[in-house]
């Protein structure tokens, strides 16, 4: 990369410059005005775009981070190293835009510390906050090593990489208890949530299909990232993630229909409503045709098929998060929710932010190095942790 | 122990007068919002509201839950449930998350969406009043005794007694009394409770205890979480060397 090509105009350049002005006259609008001027929500409505797009999606979407430090390091399945570090990137990012969807969204976000002294343990939302916090922080210390090693502050790498292994469990765990309690917080509104979602389970459920975009979220990121940097990822590694997406795709659907049958709630798939077909159009895109796709060899082993069905998966999932968060609630609360352009403004914005840094760190720190020149270096480096735990 | 305080509505025996709702606005200093009473809604400047459904009158505000779905969901702990029965809001604790009017089951809390420091606001039981002994406002000011304030189970006696009394009058039923775990605030009516736009289905246990169910299972999550995690670690990096060595000593 050319050190003066950051200020050549693209157009895409110039469409991130036009989101990110338009995004922070809204965030300056958002705080001068008050929720009120600036969103659709109400009285009967207070959750919206903020909650259901930039902290259910964001979270879910992050997923790909914890998922593939799992099986790369505690399952030891090395062979899909070169995904980790991309992934856990895209996690950070999706976090720190979650913690700023959730300063926009809040009513007093200059108290958002409180959370940390005015303890309520009987809160989802406080196991969520603590889940924010804390894995955000171990999202930082998983990506340091790049950073560390950009700098060659080798003293310091040494020494996260004696540490690395339970920062990873550290993180895994607080991923399955994140993810789950993203769901564990519609638990409480059984009388106001559409029969189709609503469920004792819905934390087991947000659990697994974060899992399943999860790895999704890595064969989109692998694609678009080796277009943009003409990084080779190997194909067959795409392929055995898929193999795992299609398995959770297959599970989650399974548990969801069980669970509906056992509650006997299949006859609302039956009654004609908005919500019903919200519910078919999710359960489609989402699951019916990424299953399909992933069951037949031919588009398993195609780099264009695996990224298409994969943006099915994040489709779903996406479709998924919303129906829970706003669509299942219109119903009883008698209200159709529609986002204003500022909160559609600002979520935009926080999504572009994303993807620009994204671009830039990925140009400027050994995201992907590994792949190439630096493979044998980190063969090397993961030795040396063997020899260090082993000891 | 302090004897719990409630409030008894009986909207068989309300003229739709507006009274409480006048009331409740000079007591809580609230904006007025609106020349008819009857034709108000709950907000951040309306703590209480009379509601015509047909020939029947009702009022609405805070049931001051027995086992608050607001207490219990908000994280940093801005609500609490008094001894004598209220249930206050601390707007100094407050981050603005909304998730108490969000889980509320009888959609209470209000937002003050147009201020840039915004509070939730929802009737306190004139909380400062009866911690002197004195009624509530609402109460205070009913010509007609349709509200009524008094010790909890004195009137949660009397509504019972009532529906006994005058089996013509009144639909079988205490809103209040079992609705989400029950409430500090009972209502009377004399037809079904859904007709005067109250939820009917509510269930009798108290939400709360339907995230508790699930909160109380992370320090299995946790511990099983760690202990999978680490016996998969030790067993795969297990499998890994010696298949290594293995590989090794056949180079050998």
């Amino acid at each position: 990369m050319k050190t003066g090509s950051i200020f050549k105009l693209t157009f895409w350049k110039a469409v991130a410059v036009i989101i990110i002005a338009a995004g922070l006259y809204s965030v300056v609008f958002r705080f001068s005005r008050g929720l009120g001027a600036a969103t659709n929500l109400n009285d009967v409505f207070p959750w919206g775009l903020w909650i259901g797009f930039d902290i259910l999606c964001g979270v879910g979407l992050a997923a790909g981070g914890f998922t593939i430090c799992a099986v790369t390091h505690i399952f030891n399945i090395k062979k899909f190293e070169p995904l980790t570090r991309p992934s856990i990137l895209t996690a950070f990012l999706g976090y720190l835009l979650v913690i700023f969807g959730l300063l926009a969204d809040l009513g007093k976000p200059w108290n958002i510390w409180h959370a940390i002294i005015m303890w309520n343990t009987h809160s989802v939302m406080f196991e969520v906050a603590w889940c924010v916090m804390l894995y955000t922080t171990v999202l930082f210390l998983e990506f340091a090593p790049v950073i560390l090693e950009r700098f060659k502050l080798n003293k310091l790498l040494m020494i996260m990489r004696k540490v690395s292994i339970p920062i990873m469990m550290l993180g895994i765990l607080l991923s399955t208890l994140h993810q789950s309690s993203l769901g564990s917080l519609f638990l409480i509104v059984p009388t106001k949530m559409h029969p189709l979602w609503y469920s004792p389970i819905l934390p087991v459920y947000f659990y697994m299909s974060a899992i399943a975009t999860g790895f999704a979220m890595v064969i989109f990121e692998s694609y678009t990232s080796a277009r943009a940097f003409n990084h080779g990822i190997k194909l067959n590694l795409l392929s055995s993630i898929a193999k795992i997406t299609f398995v959770m795709l297959i599970l989650t659907a399974a548990v969801r229909f069980i669970d509906l049958a056992i509650l006997n709630k299949l006859n609302y798939l039956l009654i004609s409503s908005s919500e019903t077909y919200m519910f078919y159009l999710e359960l489609f895109i989402g699951t019916v045709i990424p299953v399909y796709l992933l069951s037949q060899k031919k588009f398993r082993e195609s780099r264009k098929w695996l990224y298409i069905s994969a943006l099915f998966v994040i489709g779903g999932f996406l479709l998924n998060r919303v129906n829970v968060s706003i669509t299942s609630l219109t119903g009883s609360a008698n209200y159709n929710y529609f986002p204003s352009v500022y909160e559609i403004s600002i979520t935009m914005m926080l999504v572009t932010v994303g993807m620009v840094a994204f671009k830039l760190i990925t140009q400027n720190f050994p995201v992907f190095e590994e792949l190439h020149e630096g493979e044998s270096e980190e063969s090397e480096a993961v030795h040396g942790r063997e020899a260090i735990l082993s000891e | 122990m302090v004897k719990q305080k409630g409030i008894l509505y009986d909207s068989t025996l309300c003229v739709g007068c507006g009274e409480c709702y006048n009331a409740c606005k000079a007591q809580n200093k609230l904006a007025k919002t609106n020349s008819d009473p009857l034709r108000d809604h709950l907000s951040a400047e309306t703590y209480t509201v009379v509601e015509q459904h047909d020939d029947k009158y009702t009022r609405r505000m805070c049931m001051h839950c027995q086992k608050p779905t607001c207490v219990s969901v908000c994280p940093v702990g801005a609500f609490t449930k008094t001894e004598l029965g209220p249930v206050l809001y601390d707007a100094d604790k407050c981050i603005g998350c909304r998730y108490c009017m969000q889980a509320c089951p009888h959609r209470v809390p209000r937002y003050e969406w147009s201020k840039t420091n915004p509070r939730v606001r929802k009737c306190i039981m004139c909380y400062d009043k009866i911690k002197k002994g004195e009624g509530t406002a609402c109460s205070e000011a009913c010509p007609t005794g349709a509200t009524l304030f008094g010790d909890l189970e004195d009137l949660k006696a009397e509504a019972k007694k009532r529906l006994k009394e005058n089996p013509d009058t009144y639909y079988q039923h205490i809103y209040g009394l079992e609705e989400a775990g029950g409430s500090n605030v009972l209502i009377l009516s004399s037809v079904p409770f859904e007709k005067l736009g109250f939820a009917a289905n509510l269930p009798k246990e108290a939400l709360p205890n339907y995230t508790a169910r699930a909160l109380e299972k992370i320090p299995g999550v946790v511990g099983v979480g760690g202990a999978f995690l680490t016996g998969m670690y030790w067993l795969t990096n297990r499998k890994n060397k010696i298949a290594k060595e293995k590989q090794q000593e056949g180079n050998k």
